[in-house]
């Protein structure tokens, strides 16, 4: 925190009108010092002092909203630099880029192809939020493409130096776009465009510091919705940009490096696909806040979207899947049962290696309250009662001819309470260890 | 607060908008990872010996690339036959081709077919297997057991002794067999011993405190903490390696100062993202893609994580990820 609550005790009229609803003018300060409640609550400090304060208790990040309507999207507002301190609070975003240069077939093409990468995992789903277009040459072509992105749904980046172009582009792209943008040599007039559409403005400069000048040329202009480009030129900069960047805004409360970023992997890697997955992971740890590649395919959207629901997700709770039956390998009606609990890295594990087997089969997650299989069974979450009376709720019955039900062998120990609450079931042991089931179903099924 | 941080005072902020240069928010860190020689002679490598976060230091730091081969490569997906032939099922032939297509900084032999509860093939035939691959290539070697710790005992510890002088990394020593590991391994063969632990900062701590109780040196103890592929639980391992890297740089904690060595391989290739067939997922595209995919993202994630040797198994992902170590590096 940039101020201490004495700091702002000092500007108070010390008399403990409880106006502000706060008993003492001290404990007004001391909250107002942490963000908890706003400045402007205290009627008698003056105007002046307000707005120096408003800004330095604000938190160190801004919070940058993009994208209108479905598309809209939060960046930035993090509080820490490691998500094991607190959760990491908004998820980066993916983006591909297209440019007026492609061919109409080949923009084609590249639509097909963001359209199909559309789906769920785990409650959630998974598409390309950002489409950027960059200006070759044809306005008219830049334009009308920009509006393309703007109308299936993506947030458009119009991706240009020239603000007349840029002007064009991002009045027909919706509120919130993001215009990439600012150099030394266009500020003014990119700050007009951007201020005058509402977009957001990214921020390209050619050293580190060169961009912190630049920022603060673009506050001084009165603009605050502000991108910072990690830089293009190479790995290495972008990398230790990136992490200077956030750690200046965290740890060294530098307000002017308190925006998102955006990484470009495909200026990083161009033609490199598998280089551009592996930047894209390494900077979906290490802060980047937009990552950019030259296409999407499932190649690069299955990991790169699972590995980004992983690190943004509440470190104090373990991630839970929803209690259901779920299906494995197309079961047809007459496939076995396993149970197992709700708590996600355990389905994880028990799913891919049921995946793993080939073996069709039904996989029964009861409410188990979270937690692993034995911890969920020593807290009383997991055991016979629970299984049966999901297993009878569920109708698990109507699902499948088979009867088997198999119970982790972890909690081998509920198998004859379970036999007695099933009756029409037999409750069969499973292996201790998940990498033993694909063995196990195997055996099973021959 | 795990660490200091240097910065020009800024001046009173209740005094306005002042100009104020850029000063690079420095991580002041006390500790420093071990540095860990592997293999000999010209072939040997150093792993560790970083004093910062991976990368954000200047002491040189740069991570090991290495590729997996095995024993039983019954399970391992197609493609790895049209890419290695024959040469998959005669691991010395097999080691040598993954060098020369992949140019890893090292190599993992996994001698799988030691499982007592599959192939339980011999421990001598195991050892001569090691032998073998180790006369056909001129990198730093790895020897994985088949995670039976009963079996891993006797295995690695045959390994070990049939291999001295040649500075192999017994991968890896776990509660249940530390002791035969630690004492035979890394003290009477003078190997290095890899002290595993699932994904978990104490009990991480906890064996390499044993192992070190034991007699093993620390410098001659790296980690295996442990992965998932991503999408599978990796929150787990990216907090837990940045949990590992900060108590031992910021803290000082000399009990996780050991360089960590990564095995994705197996896990990258073992989600239904890298296992399901074109036929069966249709819309996901390309298998081999989609496996080096899984692989690429996977490691590097650890390497910025703080992974000093990074083991994949296809030769594209070495490549890439040697890619993004030397461009990190610049």
């Amino acid at each position: 925190m940039a101020v201490k609550g004495l700091d702002i005790f000092k500007l108070t009229p010390k008399s403990n009108c409880k106006e502000c609803g706060f008993p003492t003018c001290m404990a007004f300060s001391m909250k107002a010092a942490t963000g908890a409640v706003a400045i402007e609550k205290c009627p008698y400090i003056s105007e002046e002092s307000k707005e120096a304060l408003s800004e330095a208790t604000a938190p160190p990040m801004k919070t940058i909203k993009v994208g209108a309507g479905d598309a809209e999207a939060t960046l930035g507002g993090e509080t820490v630099l490691f998500r094991h301190e607190k959760t990491l609070v908004h998820k980066n975003l993916f983006a591909v880029e297209l440019s007026d240069a492609m061919s109409d077939a080949e923009v084609d093409a590249a639509c097909a192809k963001l359209e199909k990468i559309n789906y769920d995992r785990i409650g959630e789903m998974m598409f390309v939020e950002v489409v950027g277009v960059r200006f070759a040459a044809d306005q008219d072509k830049f334009v009308a493409l920009v509006k393309k992105v703007a109308d299936c749904g993506k947030i458009p980046m119009i991706i240009t130096v020239d603000a007349e172009v840029a002007k064009a582009a991002v009045a027909v792209a919706g509120a919130k776009a993001i215009i990439m943008g600012a150099t030394k040599d266009n500020t003014e007039a990119m700050v007009e465009v951007a201020k005058a559409a509402d977009a957001v403005l990214g921020v390209t400069a050619d050293s580190i510091e060169a961009l912190h000048d630049l920022v603060e040329a673009i506050e001084k202009l009165g603009y605050k919705n502000l991108i910072l480009n990690v830089g293009e030129a190479s790995i290495k900069e972008a990398y230790a940009n990136a992490i200077a960047i956030r750690t200046s805004a965290i740890k060294g409360n530098d307000r002017t490096f308190g925006y998102p970023s955006i990484v470009f992997t495909n200026k990083l890697a161009p033609g490199n696909i598998n280089l551009q997955i592996a930047l894209a992971s390494a900077f979906v740890l290490r802060y980047g806040s937009i990552i950019v590649l030259e296409e999407m395919d499932f190649n690069a959207a299955l990991p790169l979207f699972g590995l980004r629901q992983n690190i943004f997700t509440d470190p104090q709770k373990p991630m839970r899947v929803e209690p259901k039956v779920y299906e494995f390998n197309k079961p047809t009606g007459t496939d076995p049962v396993l149970v197992t609990v709700d708590f996600a890295l355990s389905y994880f594990v028990v799913a891919g290696e049921i995946e793993r087997s080939k073996v069709p089969a039904y996989l029964a997650i009861p409410d188990a309250g979270g937690y692993s299989v034995l911890t969920a069974w020593a807290a009383g979450k997991f055991g016979s009662n629970v299984i049966a009376n999901f297993i009878k709720e569920n109708n698990v019955a109507d699902l499948t001819t088979s009867r088997k039900l198999i119970l982790p062998g972890k909690v081998a120990v509920l198998q004859g309470d379970l036999a007695e609450l099933l009756p029409e079931w037999e409750v069969v042991v499973g292996p201790n260890e998940a990498m033993q089931i694909p063995k196990f179903l195997r055996d099973l099924q021959a | 607060m795990y660490f200091e941080i240097n910065i020009l005072k800024k001046g009173n902020r209740l005094g306005g908008n002042k100009k104020m240069p850029y000063k690079k928010a420095e991580q002041k860190f006390s500790g420093k990872i071990n540095t860990c020689e592997i293999g000999a002679g010209d072939a040997a490598i150093t792993i560790g010996g970083e004093n910062s976060l991976p990368f954000l230091g200047s002491e040189g730091f740069k991570t090991a690339v290495g590729i997996a081969i095995t024993d039983s490569p019954e399970d391992w997906a197609e493609c790895f036959g049209t890419i290695y032939g024959d040469d998959l099922n005669n691991p010395a032939a097999f080691a040598k081709a993954a060098i020369e297509k992949s140019g890893a900084d090292f190599l993992l032999l996994k001698l799988a077919s030691a499982d007592p509860n599959g192939a339980n093939n011999a421990v001598e035939n195991c050892v001569a297997t090691a032998v073998a691959v180790e006369a056909a290539v001129n990198v730093p070697l790895v020897i994985e057991g088949c995670k039976n710790a009963e079996k891993d005992a006797k295995l690695l510890e045959e390994v070990a002794k049939a291999l001295e002088g040649k500075n192999v990394v017994l991968f890896s020593a776990v509660e249940d067999n530390y002791k035969t590991i630690g004492a035979a391994g890394g003290m009477a063969y003078g190997q290095k011993v890899s002290a595993e632990s699932a994904v978990d900062i104490n009990l991480a701590k906890q064996l390499n405190i044993l192992l070190t109780q034991l007699g093993v040196k620390s410098k001659d103890i790296v980690m295996d903490v442990g992965s998932a592929a991503v999408g599978y639980g990796f929150e787990y391992v990216a907090s837990t390696m940045d949990r590992i890297r900060l108590a031992g740089l910021g803290q000082n904690d000399e009990s996780l100062q050991m360089p960590i060595v990564t095995d994705i391989s197996n896990d990258a290739w073992g989600v239904k993202e890298a296992v399901f067939t074109e036929a069966e997922a249709p819309e996901w595209g390309n298998l081999e893609a989609r496996g080096i995919g899984m692989e690429v993202s996977t490691a590097a994630a650890c390497v910025v994580g703080g992974s000093n040797a990074i083991i994949v198994r296809h030769p594209e992902s070495v490549k890439t990820i040697q890619g993004l170590v030397s461009g990190i590096i610049g």
